[in-house]
């Protein structure tokens, strides 16, 4: 573009007026432009979010408002658009319902089992990937594959290496002289097996997050850290995880939500959306799932999706106190 | 700093560890499902991997479902890429009035799950007769929020004020800015945000498996139904899951390198 460029004004008529002298014609057009050029840069940005505010007023934020009046309602899936009003009795149903209160306890072992040593291991890893190695990409790239293989593929492998009689753990236990485990009959065993899964798929994204974090660290805090004697470890303590803070943050945040959301895994495990024959396994996400498309009470479903919803919430409200509790903290000790 | 053994050791454990639930589901996908019940298990490939592949193929409608699922992800890559970059810019550059609560808003709705919209979506859906039909796939999944924040961090930092004030002094009005400043300066991040956004609309599973039916399945409701036989072949079940993920797994042999950096880059920096 240059600027001895001025583009031509379209002809507009000027309303059968006499032809003004040509200072005039300049003038106008000068203004014509410019009011064009303020209508432009008012309404272009608008323009410009609109279809994200349009697709998400209609498939978030309008379905989510209904599914807070679904749940209120009794709602059979056979006949989805016919509301019965019954109040809270969907929520207080909830309250009294065991399959629920295990759901909710099942979601929170296995949230926790699967987010920690994920994000403690993907942190130990992205800090070895940070030294100079050899071959340090093809490291990278091997440990990224999990995360492009889907919840289903995955969840029928893992279904497999799991099995009681011919799964190769089993097998591989044995070797050491280890009974085979029943891992999709068992509680515990179960959800860790779950969580295995969860822990796979995640950990090297994970790493790779960290690892270009860590990169964005300056080397100076480390050479003067090693100047005063300071250990790899000690650095990795001193300089790296308070440097990392946000990014740690931001993994924390987004695993709790997607722990929260746990669906697929424990859905195809046993393939079932029972989770296991004692609902060893079953998750919030599970049972409203069960309990919309199986026992056909969408209604009931609803309140479920909501009761996660305002978990949520809370648990970002108190990651948010712990968040500013923390800052206020090194705040006072850097002053 | 460079790494001793230990770290090379450490490293290869994990990548083996990431490794070898993949090359044992081919090695499994290779066998009879007779073999598969015996112990030891398989350590080694078998004869059966063309067989078992077909049967999957057969079994699952899997020709229709990868199809279907690259139309799927293809549509929903677009559209999220492009009006991500248009909102970004707006957020990253533009003044107008309520902007940042209306940002506010679209880092709120990353905090809607979606089993919260999922209900009423089946509703809507059933309603005007959508079951089985891809676009109740697509549509709602069009925009993304996680979108319109990542390109709005790179763009603000990416893209020159002077450079937006310049077209503007010559004249050009804001399409023509977009098309001629914006899109070539963002379009490394929209790189990267499409091919984050094409792995997941490529795996996404919890609304698909609610909308759609075998019918017309995406691939990750076509291999939900490889483990619902009376008794099913592990076989295969596993051949199946592969062919649902060989199209990515290519893409990481052939771009890994790229998807590694872009992922890296996409990164929140600390």
């Amino acid at each position: 573009m240059t600027t001895d460029n001025v583009p031509a004004a379209p002809p507009v008529s000027t309303g059968g007026a006499a032809p003004p002298g040509d200072a005039a014609k300049e003038q106008r057009r000068a203004n014509r432009r410019s009011r064009r050029y303020q209508r432009d840069t008012k309404w272009s940005p608008y323009g410009f979010i609109a279809p994200f505010f349009v697709f998400f007023a209609a498939f978030g934020l309008f379905p989510l408002l209904y599914t807070g009046w679904s749940a209120l309602h009794r709602v059979s899936l056979h006949n989805p658009n016919e509301l019965e009003w019954v109040g809270f009795q969907n929520f207080t149903r909830l309250w009294e319902d065991e399959f629920f209160w295990n759901a909710l306890g099942n979601t929170f072992t296995i949230g926790v089992i699967s987010t920690v040593p994920q994000l403690l291991m993907a942190l130990g890893i992205a800090h070895l990937l940070n030294y100079k190695l050899r071959g340090s990409m093809m490291f990278r790239v091997a440990m990224l594959t999990p995360y492009a293989t889907s919840i289903a593929a995955a969840t029928l492998v893992f279904a497999m290496l799991y099995g009681r009689d011919y799964g190769l753990i089993n097998w591989a236990l044995g070797l050491v002289g280890i009974d085979p485990v029943s891992w999709e009959a068992g509680s515990w065993s179960s959800q860790f097996a779950v969580s295995t899964i969860v822990i796979w798929r995640w950990t090297g994204y994970n790493a790779l997050i960290y690892l270009a974090a860590m990169q964005a660290v300056p080397h100076d805090l480390y050479e003067s850290a090693a100047l005063d004697g300071a250990s790899r470890w000690k650095q990795f303590i001193h300089v790296t995880i308070p440097s990392l803070r946000p990014t740690i943050i931001f993994t924390v945040v987004v695993s709790t939500i997607g722990a929260t959301q746990l669906f697929g895994e424990p859905l195809l495990f046993a393939g079932s959306p029972a989770g296991g024959s004692q609902s060893q396994y079953q998750t919030l996400g599970l049972y409203m799932y069960q309990m919309g498309w199986f026992n056909f009470h969408l209604g009931r479903a609803a309140a479920i999706a909501w009761t996660m919803f305002m978990l949520l919430i809370l648990i970002g409200l108190v990651y948010w106190a712990i968040t500013r509790w923390v800052n206020r903290d090194t705040a006072g000790k850097e002053a | 700093m460079h790494g001793g053994w230990l770290t090379y050791t450490i490293l290869a454990i994990f990548t083996v560890g990431s490794l070898i639930p993949l090359v044992w589901q081919i090695i499994a996908a290779s066998h009879s499902s007779g073999r598969l019940a015996q112990t030891p298990p398989p350590l080694w490939f078998g004869d059966r991997l063309f067989d078992n592949l077909g049967s999957a193929w057969t079994d699952a409608n899997l020709g229709l479902a990868l199809l279907n699922t690259t139309f799927v992800a293809g549509t929903i890559t677009f559209s999220t890429v492009l009006f991500a970059t248009l909102a970004g810019f707006s957020f990253a550059k533009l003044r107008f009035r309520a902007k940042n609560l209306l940002f506010l808003l679209v880092i709120g709705t990353m905090m809607v799950p979606p089993q919260l919209t999922v209900v009423p979506l089946f509703m809507a859906v059933s309603e005007v007769g959508w079951t089985d039909h891809l676009q109740a796939v697509i549509l709602p999944m069009m925009v993304s929020a996680f979108g319109v924040f990542f390109m709005r961090q790179y763009l603000s930092q990416a893209l020159p004020t002077e450079l937006i004030e310049a077209a503007r002094v010559d004249g050009a009005h804001s399409l023509r800015v977009v098309w001629h400043v914006v899109f070539p300066v963002a379009r490394p991040a929209m790189a990267v945000l499409g091919m984050l956004t094409f792995v997941a609309a490529w795996n996404e599973f919890f609304w698909p498996i609610i909308a759609l039916t075998q019918r017309n399945p995406t691939v990750q409701v076509a291999l939900t139904n490889l483990g619902r036989g009376y008794v099913p072949d592990q076989g295969v079940i596993m051949a199946g899951a592969l062919l649902g993920t060989l199209p990515l797994l290519i893409a990481f042999v052939l771009f890994g390198k790229q998807i590694v950096g872009g992922i890296m880059h996409g990164a929140i920096k600390g």
